[in-house]
Parts: C-alpha cells; structure tokens; sequence
C-alpha cells in the first residue's frame, strides 16, 4: 500500500441566504465563529444593513405568491423541508453539537426534534384559518366572516442560546401562515442557521420567503425594527434593552411585535401563539336575502 | 308635464325583439335586497309632525284610488263608494275626494254617474283581472267595454307567466294592445303582481318593460295575492320611473296597491316619492294608494288633527 | 277640493325629539371607587353641545394623581372581581346591558347633545349596539375556557382604556364589556369633548351594584391618557383614535409588560365596478361618508368608482346629496349632525381647502348651515388622485375624495396604496369577483355591497398603521387574557 495521509478536508464557505440566493453581505465583512469551547469553527458573514434591506425586498418581492399559494401547497413545501433536513441529519447534529457545545446524543435529540417540529407546522398550515377564523351569527341580513391573513414581512431575531431547535420553532410557524421571513441567526451560533438556508433552498421554498442573515443581532435589527415595509418583528433573539430600543422603533409604523418571552424548554409543544402573532383577522360583510317578509327577499 | 309618447323615446330599438329586450333588461343595475330595504326602512323613520303630516295626510286622500273589487260587489255598493270618494268626510266639506274609485268593467257606468261632475276619477280594472289568464283578445275586449263604459283609467295585469318564461316580447305587446284599447280618453296603469315576480330584479326589469310598452302608471299589485305593495317594492318602482323620465324625458306615475291600510303607513309611501322620485311626483295625476280601509284611517287622523282628539271608527263612515 | 301645491311639496315640519328625558347636571366629578369625586388639583373642564356651542356641563379633569388613585382602586378591586366566578361577572353584564336598554333614549339623547350627531343614529346605531355589546360579552364571562385560548384563561389585571369622541359610548362599550366579562378592572378616560355618556355609564355601574373600583372613569385631556398609558400599574393599554397618537402610546409601552391594541385612522377606499347595484351602491357610499359626519375611522373616505361607471354614480349621488337634511341634531329627520368641535372643524376645513388648491373639484349641495355651532357641509371632491393629499390623509370629516381604476387589478393596487388599512368596499353582482377582491384588499373589515355594519359578534381591527389587535367577537376576548 502506498504511503498513507490525513486528507484535508473541504472547508465551508458560510454565506447569507437572500432572495433564494447565497450572497456573502454586499459589505464583505466576517466573524469568526467558535464553539463553545473557543476553537474556530468558520467564518460567517457580518450583515450590514445594507443586507438587510435587500432581504426585505426579497422578501416583499416573494410575500404575494407565498402568501397566495394555497394552504396545502405550503404544507406540502415545509413538509419538503423537513424530508431534506433529515437527509442532512449528520450534518447538522454536528453542527449544533458544536454550537451548542451538546454531547453527540444531546444534538441528535435536538436535531430530530426540530425535524418533527418543522413537520408539526407543515400540517398546521389547511388547519390555523378553521380554528380561529369563522361565520360570526351577525344580527341582521348577512353573511359575516373572519379569516386570519398573513401580516406580511415578518423580521425574526432569532434565539440565541437554541441554535437549531429555537430557530425552527420561531421561523416555521411565521411561514407556515403565509408570512416571509427575514431572520437574524444566532449571533454567536449561526452556522445551523446559514445551513438551514440550504436545506430551503433545496426544498421547494421558493426563494425570498426566508432570508437567513448572520451577524450582530443588534446592528441588523435596528434597520428592521425601523424599516417601514417590514410589518411584524419577533424580538425572541433580542435582551431586555435591544428589545425595547427595537420595540420604540418599531412605533413608528406599528409592526405588531413579539416580545421575547423567556421559554424554558424549546422540547415543549408549541401552542399556536406563534402563528397567531403575526396573523391578521379580516372579516368579510355580504347581505344574504333579505329576511322574506317582503316576499322579494332575493 | 312631459306627455308620455313611448315610441319616440330614445329606447325604441330596444323592443324590436325578445333578445333585444331581454338584453336591455338584464343590463339594467341589479338590485341589492338587503339593501333596497334597508333604505326603504330608513326613509320609514321619518317624522312627519304638525303641518306636514297635514299636508301630507289631505295628500295621501287625494291620492286613494278607492277600491271595490269583489265578486258580490253591487250597483248600491258601487254607488256608496263613489259617494264616500267625492265626499270622504261629510262631517268636513274641506276634506280632498278621493282620485278615483276602482272597480270592475261591469261596474264602471255606476261609478261614472256616481262621481259624475266631481272631478273624481272611475278606474277599471281589466284584462282578465287578477290572474290575466284569457286570450289576448278576451282581454282586449274586457279593456274596451270599460273604456266605452266612461272609465277614465284602466288597471291591467300583465302576464306573469310570460313575463317569468323570459317572453318579454309578448308581455311588451299585449301592454301595447291594450294601450291602443285605451285610446286617448284612458289612462293605463300596469299592474305586475310584484309578489309573484318573486326578485326585485325582476321588478325592475318589469318596471322598465312596462314603462317602454306606454305604461303611464305603473302599479304593484292586484290586491289579490299573499304580498302586495310593499315600502322596498314601490321605492323600486319609484327607481325606475325617476330613471326612466332621466332617460327618455317621459314621466310615469306609481301605484302601489294592497296592504297599505294606516295613514303612517301612507306617510311613508309619501316620504318614499318625495325623497326618491321628488316633488314631481306628488300629485295624484303621478301617484296613487289602491286602497280601501286606507281611507277611514286617514280621515280619523285628520279628524284628530283638526280636533286634537283621537277619533273612532264610529266617526268615520263605513261605505 | 284641490291641494294647493307647496313651494316645497313636502318640506318636513320640524320634528325635535325631547330634551327633557335627559337631566344634565351642572356638574361632574371623575368616577373613582365607585364615587364622584373632584380632581386631586381642583380642575375642571367644560363640555359644550357642539350644535349650538351651549355649555353642557362642568367636568372634573383627571390628573396625574387621579390616575394614579383610579388605578389604586382598579388594582384593589381586581383581586376580588378576578376571583368571581365567571357567571356572577356575567349577570352584573346583563345588569349593565338591560339597563342600557331602558335608559337608552336618554342616552341617545345625552349622545346628541353632547356629540352633534344625529338622533336618528344615536337612537338606531349607537345605543342599540352598546345594549349589544354589554349582552354578547355577558354571554362569554363564564365561558371563557371554551373560547380556544386555553382551559385556563387568565385575565390581565388593570386594563387603561382611552377612547375618542366619534362614539363616544359605544366605544365605551367595546372597551368595558371584553375587559369586565374576562376578570379585569378599568380605568377609562373618555375623550375631552363628550365626557358626559361614560360619566352616566358610571350612574348605570352604580345601578346594576357593580363592586366599587370596577369600573373607573376619568375625564380628562390627553395628559391624562398619556400619565394612564404610562402608569406601572395598568397590565393592559387599549386604545381608539389617531394614529400618530397610537404611536406614541407604542413607544410608551415598549419594553413593558403591558398588552397593547390599538384601533386607529384609516382611509377606507370604496370600490364601485360597473355592474354594481347602483342605487344601493349609492346609499352605501352616503352611508360610508356621511354617517356620524364622516368622523368615523372606517370611513370609506376614498370612492373608487370604474371609469366606464363614473359619470352616471357621480350623478346619482350628487342628487341623493341633495336630499340629505343637514342641522339640528335632536330633529328625527336630520340626516347630517354638527362637527364635533372647532379644532376638527379647522382640520376638516383645512384639507378640503388644501383638495382645492391641489386641483381637485370641489363640490357640495346647496345647503344652510346654522349660525352658530359647527357644521361643514357634505362635500364631494372629483377629479382625485392618489397623489392628493385628501387621498391620502384621513380627514374624519363629511368629505368624499372620488378616484377612477379601469381594471379590478387597478382597483385594488390604489385601493391598497396607504399606509392604513381598517376598512373597505366593494360593490358588484359578481360573486367571484367580490371574493377576489376581498381576498386582495389589506384591510380588516371589507363590506361588500354593504357599508359600515356593525355587530359585537363580528370582529373589528385594522392591517397595517390602522392599528392591532380586534374587538368585538370571539376575537376580542384575546386582547384581554393572558394567552
């Protein structure tokens, strides 16, 4: 046999995940990520707010279609979604292994219960309208109706701590509802994050309804939290005096708003709070016949 | 006052054949309900107090077409109503008479010397009337006894089976035969038994078919079926005729007809004409209540104005 | 006998409704704990009936210490009210709404005189849904686990409520009845020019022997609102009214615990296609516009009307326009109250003028308006486009900015060229084009060949800088439970 070495492994380039394409940020800055432990894990892109802005244009720019698809079309997409994140198991147990400094075991656990969590929300999508949309009994000649409506372009800031877990569970059900997304990952864990971004892309998710960005948390959220064509922010990623700032500027043209909420468990079955945060509820009036006493009630 | 002169009229070409016809009908707006009612119920919550309910009420008297229309209806009965239509109050020489007394052909040379000399109208229902189910030549000289008899009005019916097959062709020309019948010396109010026309859509439809065929009134009921005149159907009529004198410069009068039997209820009918059709509208020549007990509410009402009393039916008289 | 022809064939003789059912007195303390009290700082303001400028009453204004006595009480009461059962808290409701019922005319009439608007809709709008409202939330108090937010719903503590002075009562009622049927107290502060409906809101809680503390209201001017919004004690902020005030209360609460709704401006568009039923369309834009004098957030200021269309609506309204009866808020004919105070007046004033001199047309019918009071004449403005400001600000007032779109495609890209979105119309006969454009309209009541209905059932809340969150139905027991 000929003489044996250690193959150098292939690195990977960490990139931004706007408008269904892989861009490095337009400022050509990167971090350097780590493992819990300090050693360099890979370098990941430091967004401007420059990329910012061009994931919300992404993101508006894919709002009509997503939100317009069909429920069951986007049940069947983030049904996609998981069927790819579970070929890419091994990867992304090590990756939040690293990220989360987690034994082998541990991270397969979070892996597979973000897997199953991604399929929760993918049948939530044909059920969320009949369970809080429906008929009102007006009193009067009318057909009276309320459906829940995506918001629009929801800001995420993703958790920090639940690299994998976490991020799932607060972007699935903002998409699941129709929504598009731009999310901050993990400002010290990113790399899941920018690896997710992959996995969408490769599943059916048509570009621009998610937009992963890497970097400080507080230097790309406060152009979101202020960005007039952003409609809601999740502020789950942002501490007590981030979320505020954020909270005042997201005033100014009233994005609904989701304070972070201190979530002991990222296991637990979610409730539906998520998805009804950045719901709307439109209610539709139409007469029916008139009550026939008249007897031209048509 | 514009005269009617319905083949003149900028909307000719519209009755050349039943798809012309047809197409124009349907073209027309639809009607909303839910809608249509709500504004007629709206216009109901009007207060109409002291002067104006005057006014309003000695309107209304002048607007009745009191009406007899019954099978054991005699030439004393006929002479007793046309008595009371000429002189509704004898208790009070300055109460209005009546437009008209309504009756059937056979009874139109009794009213006529009943009301002779007193201004008050004689109307005849005709054509078969209630159902309007004869040949079209039957009807034809049911129309002309009347009108040899003296009858200054004649009450048709159209035919509403037709009108529901989508013949509105037919419908148009047996209401032009009938109003070649009439001649010069009647007027012709068109009766389309809303309540079996069954949407207000066709109400509409039937409005404009009979306003297009010479109608010079158009009229809601017969009287005779579960629902007659109603405040949404005749603010509907009130619609098209307000729309129909727009377009063509022609003015067509309303009928309503059955069902409306208390002075508040005949107040409303006035609010209805003076706020959708307007004040060109309220004159007995271009509105009219076909009515019977009608007549005794009002006259107790303008007996309480007068006096500040309530009055009582034993004050008013029973003819 | 003849009948003499008038003039005017049938001009309406006045018909007043009675002012004698309702006794104002001279004046009113705030409502704190169950009593009438004066201000802390002595303050007073007086309430004036927008129609004849007469002074109605001298009411105590809420400062900071008012507030903070009112929450005291609100907070005190809590614990007790919280811990009633839900169908104890339910029959006090009842109490409340039946009495509504029997005191409604003298409400509605208080409602005028201390509005401007007219009778007729205090007595067939306003009133019968406050009555409503107070009987569909009774309903819920002990049901609330069932109301899908989980089998322990909780309340939120003290609810700080402000309200504007467009419905004056009714928004009392869509603010009180959800908070009260799910456990929580209240501080309410209604708005500084019709105090006077919350104030015999207050005598009604007295009546129904509502637990002192319940129910709070202060009368007062925005500091009040602003010190009651901030306060540390209040768990939950909602409130009704302009949107840059709405701001404001957003930026208050940042970073606090409290939940916020807020109902906002708008510029509603009202969309007319060419096979629309005309006649209701018709009555439905007045209604759209001309109801409460336009002082209504969910106005359908903006009339989009197809091109093809235009010419024969425009007619059309103009003639309905002149038959709308403008003065004297208390005669059951009048159609078109007063504007509720000089500083709205200037405003509306001040677009309309601003309309003109950007080139819009300017229209109104002929119409008096009374001497003294403060009116504004129902007024028509053509040739709009979404470049003017009257397209585009809200104007809260009696006037209508009319547009053309050629294509539904059109219709909707300018219907939803705003910053708000609270309300829309459309009109058609055409089924799957109404469900098309409802589906496409960001706004969170769209009435398709209706406008402006109401009914506590029916969820209520905008899109957009129209605000969040939703009164009335299931919907609006969530902005008050802890979820």
């Amino acid at each position: 046999m000929s003489e044996q070495h250690n193959r150098l492994s292939v690195f990977k380039t960490y990139k931004l995940y706007v408008g269904g394409k892989f861009p490095r940020s337009e400022s050509g800055r990167v971090y350097e990520v780590s493992d819990t432990k300090g050693n360099w894990l890979a370098n990941a892109p430091l967004s401007s707010r420059k990329d910012a802005r061009d994931a919300v244009v992404a993101a508006r720019k894919a709002f009509g279609g997503w939100s317009g698809a069909t429920a069951y079309n986007r049940g069947q997409v983030l049904y996609r979604v998981a069927e790819m994140l579970e070929g890419r198991r091994e990867q992304f147990v090590r990756e939040v292994a690293d990220a989360e400094g987690l034994s082998k075991g541990k991270a397969a656990a979070v892996v597979d219960a973000t897997i199953d969590r991604w399929v929760w929300y993918a049948g939530w999508t044909d059920k969320i309208a009949q369970v809080v949309g429906g008929a009102n009994p007006v009193a009067g000649p009318y057909f009276n109706l309320s459906s829940p409506e995506p918001t629009g372009v929801v800001a995420v800031l993703a958790p920090q701590e639940s690299s994998f877990l976490g991020l799932v569970s607060v972007v699935a059900p903002v998409i699941a509802t129709g929504n598009t997304a731009v999310v901050v990952a993990s400002e010290r864990a990113p790399l899941p994050a920018l690896s997710l971004g992959e996995v969408l892309a490769t599943s059916d998710v048509p570009g621009g309804v998610v937009n992963v960005l890497s970097g400080r948390t507080a230097e790309i959220a406060a152009p979101l939290a202020a960005h007039q064509d952003v409609n809601a922010i999740d502020l789950a990623g942002a501490d007590e005096s981030l979320a505020k700032e954020l909270e005042v500027a997201a005033a100014d043209n009233l994005k609904r708003v989701l304070r972070p909420q201190p979530v002991d468990d990222w296991f637990a079955t979610p409730g539906i709070d998520r998805m009804t945060a950045f719901l709307e509820t439109k209610t539709v009036w139409h007469p029916t016949g008139a009550l026939g006493a008249s007897g031209s009630s048509y | 006052m514009p005269t009617t002169a319905p083949t003149a009229h900028a909307l000719s070409d519209v009755t050349a054949s039943d798809s012309s016809l047809r197409r124009f009908l349907h073209g027309l707006p639809g009607v909303d309900a839910v809608g249509l009612e709500a504004r007629a119920a709206a216009l109901g919550t009007r207060s109409i107090k002291t002067t104006a309910k005057a006014y309003a009420i000695d309107l209304a008297i002048s607007m009745v077409d009191l009406t007899t229309l019954e099978g054991a209806d005699t030439p004393g009965k006929v002479r007793a109503l046309g008595a009371k239509a000429v002189h509704p109050d004898p208790t009070d020489r300055t109460t209005p008479a009546t437009a008209a007394v309504c009756v059937y052909p056979d009874m139109v040379a009794v009213a006529k010397e009943a009301v002779a000399g007193s201004g008050v109208k004689v109307a005849s229902v005709a054509t078969a009337f209630p159902a309007g189910r004869a040949p079209l030549e039957v009807k034809l000289a049911d129309v002309r006894a009347a009108v040899a008899a003296g009858a200054d009005e004649i009450d048709m019916v159209i035919d509403r089976g037709a009108f529901l097959a989508g013949r509105y062709l037919k419908v148009y020309e047996e209401i032009t035969a009938v109003k070649e019948a009439c001649g010069t010396s009647a007027r012709l109010k068109v009766i389309f038994e809303t309540g079996e026309l069954s949407t207000y859509d066709n109400i509409r439809r039937a409005s404009w078919l009979g306003m297009l065929a010479g109608a010079d009134f158009i009229k809601t009921s017969t009287g005779k079926v579960a629902v007659n005149a109603t405040p949404a159907n005749t603010l509907l009529m009130l619609e098209a005729v307000r729309d129909f004198r727009a377009a063509t410069g022609v003015q067509v009068g309303v009928k309503p007809a059955g069902g409306i039997r208390t002075s508040k209820d005949a107040v409303k009918f006035l609010v209805l004409v003076n706020e959708t059709a307007g004040e060109d509208w309220l004159d007995n020549h271009w509105f009219r209540f076909g009515a019977s007990s009608l007549l005794n509410d009002l006259l107790m009402q303008r007996q309480k104005l007068a006096t500040g009393r309530y009055s009582g039916p034993d004050y008013v008289t029973v003819d | 006998m003849t009948i003499e022809k008038r003039s005017s064939a049938f001009e309406y003789a006045p018909a007043p409704e009675s002012r004698a059912i309702v006794d104002i007195a001279p004046s009113y303390g705030l409502f704190i704990d169950g009593e009438f009290i004066e201000a802390a700082d002595g303050k007073v303001f007086k309430t004036l009936s927008p129609s004849t400028e007469e002074v109605l009453s001298e009411v105590a204004q809420a400062g900071e210490a008012d507030v903070e006595r009112a929450v005291k009480a609100a907070r005190k009461a809590f614990e007790t009210w919280s811990a009633l059962p839900g169908s104890e808290r339910a029959k006090y409701l009842f109490r409340i709404a039946r009495i509504v019922q029997e005191r409604s005319r003298e409400l509605a009439v208080l409602e005028t005189l201390d509005n401007g608007k007219p009778i007729r809709e205090t007595r067939d709008a306003d009133l019968p849904l406050v009555a409503a409202h107070f009987f569909y939330y009774a309903g819920w108090a002990d049901k609330l686990e069932h109301a899908g937010f989980g089998p322990h719903p909780r309340p939120l503590g003290v609810a700080g409520q402000v309200i504007p002075w467009n419905f004056p009562l009714l928004m009392l009622a869509w603010k009180i009845a959800p908070a009260l049927a799910t456990g929580n107290t209240v501080v309410l502060k209604p708005a500084e020019t019709t105090p006077l409906s919350a104030l015999f809101f207050a005598d009604i809680c007295r009546q129904a022997g509502l637990p002192k503390g319940v129910v709070n209201i202060l009368p007062g001017y925005g500091d009040a609102g602003a010190a009651l919004v901030a306060h540390p004690g209040v768990d939950k902020v909602a409130f009704t009214g302009s949107t840059a005030v709405g701001k404001e209360i957003a930026r208050t609460v940042a970073g606090t615990r409290k939940k916020l709704t807020l109902e906002l401006g708008g510029k509603g568009a009202n969309i007319v296609f060419d096979d629309a039923p005309l006649d209701q369309a018709v009555e439905g834009i007045v209604n759209g516009i001309f109801f409460n004098q336009g002082q209504v957030c969910c106005a359908g200021s903006r009339l989009l009307v197809q091109e093809s269309v235009h010419d024969e609506l425009l007619d059309a309204l103009k003639r309905r326009l002149g038959t709308l009866r403008l003065g004297d808020p208390l005669d059951k004919n009048t159609d078109i109250g007063a504007i509720n105070s000089a500083e709205q007046l200037a405003r509306i004033t001040a677009l309309a003028e601003r309309g003109e001199a950007e080139g819009a047309e300017r229209w109104s019918p002929a119409c008096d308006l009374p001497e003294s009071g403060y009116w504004f004449a129902p007024t028509l403005f053509t040739n709009v486009t979404q470049a003017h400001t009257i397209a585009r600000e809200e104007i809260f007032g009696p006037v209508l900015s009319v547009l053309t779109f050629r294509t539904p495609d059109e219709a909707v890209a300018k219907a939803n060229n705003t910053p708000y979105g609270l309300s829309a119309g459309i009109w058609t006969e055409k089924g799957s084009r109404i469900l098309a454009v409802a589906n496409k309209l960001r706004a969170g009541v769209v009435w398709s060949n209706t406008f402006n209905k109401f009914d506590p059932t029916s969820p209520f809340g905008g899109y957009k800088e129209s605000g969040f969150g939703r009164e009335g139905g299931r919907h609006g027991l969530e902005a008050y439970l802890d979820v």
